[in-house]
């Protein structure tokens, strides 16, 4: 695999007639109440009290190295839950997703924790990531400078809890930027923070693209994928709608949403 | 229902290149791609979960930090929480009760703490174990590691909390007359081949609810009918005295009360290896072998489905 011509387009993901279903306990009927659960199970039917969400029907595409490619459409559209799948976090209910490499989600939330002092937390996220203690411990500093979190005092030997939840977006994002990747995604995380730290981090993305072979990006904002990327699916219910470059779908998009 | 443009480098049908005509499956061989979130081999398996060692430890002692962060004890907690345990069971097992039979108070005090500590270990472990999956999906949906990470570290997380409930049991121990001796340092092996049995028993409580979150309000009464039923603060042979012989030899030979069992036969002077059921150390490295690997095996060969629903 790898570089062969330069003119040859190297497929990084490959999803193949994906559907994804998600199963939600204990909401098959409006009631919540005990007796409706217990009339539920004594009901038959395979599957009692399971509702199935169909987020994700029959998608194909091919990705290659280098391209950016943006993920648009309503909410609830499916995005993000495409985006798990292709880092093989939600098993596929139909259809398959290949990929080179490991692509990572850009999202370390889950891993942190509230009580724990942000320098701990640090340390746990990079960990959570796959990352080293010696990778972790030289690109410490850089984390928390990245993040700001020092330049109003010593806040970074506080546990998170303390912090405001502008403070807590920005150390989020910066752990979760301080790791290389192969196919990199990302979800809505340019919203975090400040002016000045926005700035920062839409840099940051920059770079993140630079090293990575392919990057997704889901945003509703029109701008930022503009600017960084350069073909764009558009999902609906779940469907791939449109499937192209980033002006001619956004055009499209926009006349749908009638904007 | 895709409209597809035919201009541009980044075009996605009709690609100026050879690839053309292949199905997904062969372009995907063609350039080595593999399927997204497929189960690894076990040697595989095993491998990665070696490289994560450090994010089992370090989750593993995050986990314990947070439970008393906010409390202005902070982590005294660790060692009065048990204190407390042994306090309340030695009021009402000890003194209300009187299940002592057949045993002086010298060995009946560090026999009870003993028993409680060893087997909340095993309990608490069965607990975090059910809610390992299901109790941190978010994180099972965003990053990608070896799950079989998270019950082990939570298995871990209760050893690191046994080894605080030692100091007290040594302080119990010292306090009824039975002193530091070379029989104290069974006390290795015994932890750790219960620690192996509750890592495998985690992960099977874990694949199970993942499956089944339901279990999770289930396991404590089954748990605390296991609990009465392994001896924890009484003796199996003398209650069960006129009873057939083989009630009491199953109930000895469980897990649960082979490693009480090996825990007091250790620590307490007063209580000598006449109290241990035969074969007792074969039938410990047994349990903790058979859970350890079979767990293990288990939980991973449902590796790709969890994080679902």
């Amino acid at each position: 695999m790898a570089d062969q011509n330069a003119g040859e387009r190297v497929p990084t993901v490959i999803a193949d007639e994906l559907h994804i279903v998600y199963r939600v306990n204990g909401a098959k009927s409006g009631k919540g109440s005990a007796t409706a659960a217990l009339s539920r199970i004594l009901k038959r039917g395979e599957e009692r009290g399971v509702r199935k969400v169909h987020a994700v029907r029959g998608v194909s595409f091919v990705a290659y190295r280098g391209e950016a490619i943006g993920l648009i459409g309503s909410n609830g559209s499916g995005k993000s839950t495409l985006l798990r799948a292709i880092a093989g976090l939600l098993p596929a209910e139909k259809g398959k997703v290949y990929t080179d490499g490991q692509p990572s989600l850009l999202g370390v939330n889950a891993a942190l924790m509230n009580d724990l002092t942000g320098e701990r937390n640090v340390i746990l996220g990079g960990l959570a990531m796959g990352m080293t203690r010696e990778q972790i411990k030289a690109r410490y500093q850089d984390i928390v400078d990245f993040s700001g979190i020092n330049e109003k005092g010593d806040f970074i030997t506080l546990p998170m809890r303390t912090y405001s939840s502008g403070m807590a977006a920005r150390l989020r994002f910066s752990i979760a930027a301080a790791k290389d990747h192969d196919v990199l995604m990302i979800d809505e995380a340019l919203a975090t923070g400040d002016r000045k730290f926005q700035k920062r981090s839409e840099n940051r993305i920059r770079e993140l693209r630079k090293e990575a072979g392919t990057v997704f990006l889901v945003s509703h904002n029109n701008k930022s994928i503009r600017d960084t990327c350069n073909r764009v699916l558009w999902l609906e219910r779940g469907e791939l709608r449109m499937d192209g470059p980033t002006d001619e779908v956004l055009k499209e998009y926009e006349k749908f949403t009638g904007k | 229902m895709s409209e597809t443009t035919h201009d541009g480098p980044v075009a996605v049908s009709a690609p100026p290149s050879p690839d053309e005509g292949l199905t997904a499956a062969e372009l995907a061989a063609k350039y080595g791609l593999s399927v997204s979130g497929a189960r690894p081999s076990l040697f595989e398996y095993v491998r990665q979960l070696w490289d994560r060692r450090h994010f089992i430890l370090a989750f593993s002692r995050a986990k314990l930090t947070a439970q008393y962060s906010q409390a202005k004890l902070g982590q005294l907690w660790q060692v009065a929480t048990p204190l407390l345990n042994a306090a309340v069971y030695f009021l009402i097992f000890g003194l209300i009760l009187q299940a002592d039979r057949g045993m002086s108070r010298e060995v009946y005090v560090p026999f009870l703490v003993t028993g409680v500590f060893v087997f909340t270990f095993t309990q608490s472990s069965v607990m975090a174990g059910v809610r390992a999956i299901s109790g941190n999906l978010g994180l099972v949906r965003a990053l990608h590691f070896p799950r079989a990470s998270l019950p082990i570290s939570f298995a871990l997380q209760q050893l690191q909390q046994l080894l605080f409930s030692m100091v007290v049991l040594f302080v119990v121990a010292v306090a009824f007359g039975s002193y530091p001796s070379l029989s104290w340092l069974l006390i290795v092996p015994v932890l750790v081949l219960q620690f192996f049995f509750n890592t495998g028993l985690a992960m099977i409580m874990a694949r199970a609810g993942a499956k089944t979150p339901d279990l999770a309000q289930l396991m404590p009464f089954v748990m605390r009918t296991w609990m009465y039923a392994s001896g924890v603060m009484f003796s199996i042979p003398i209650m069960l005295e006129g009873k057939p012989e083989w009630i009491a030899t199953v109930l000895q030979w469980n897990p649960a009360a082979i490693y009480m069992d090996l825990m007091r036969f250790a620590l307490i002077d007063g209580y000598g290896s006449s109290n241990l059921p035969d074969h007792v150390w074969m039938v410990a490295l047994g349990w903790a072998v058979l859970f350890a690997a079979g767990g293990f095996v288990y939980f991973w060969k449902a590796e790709e489905r969890y994080g679902r629903g």
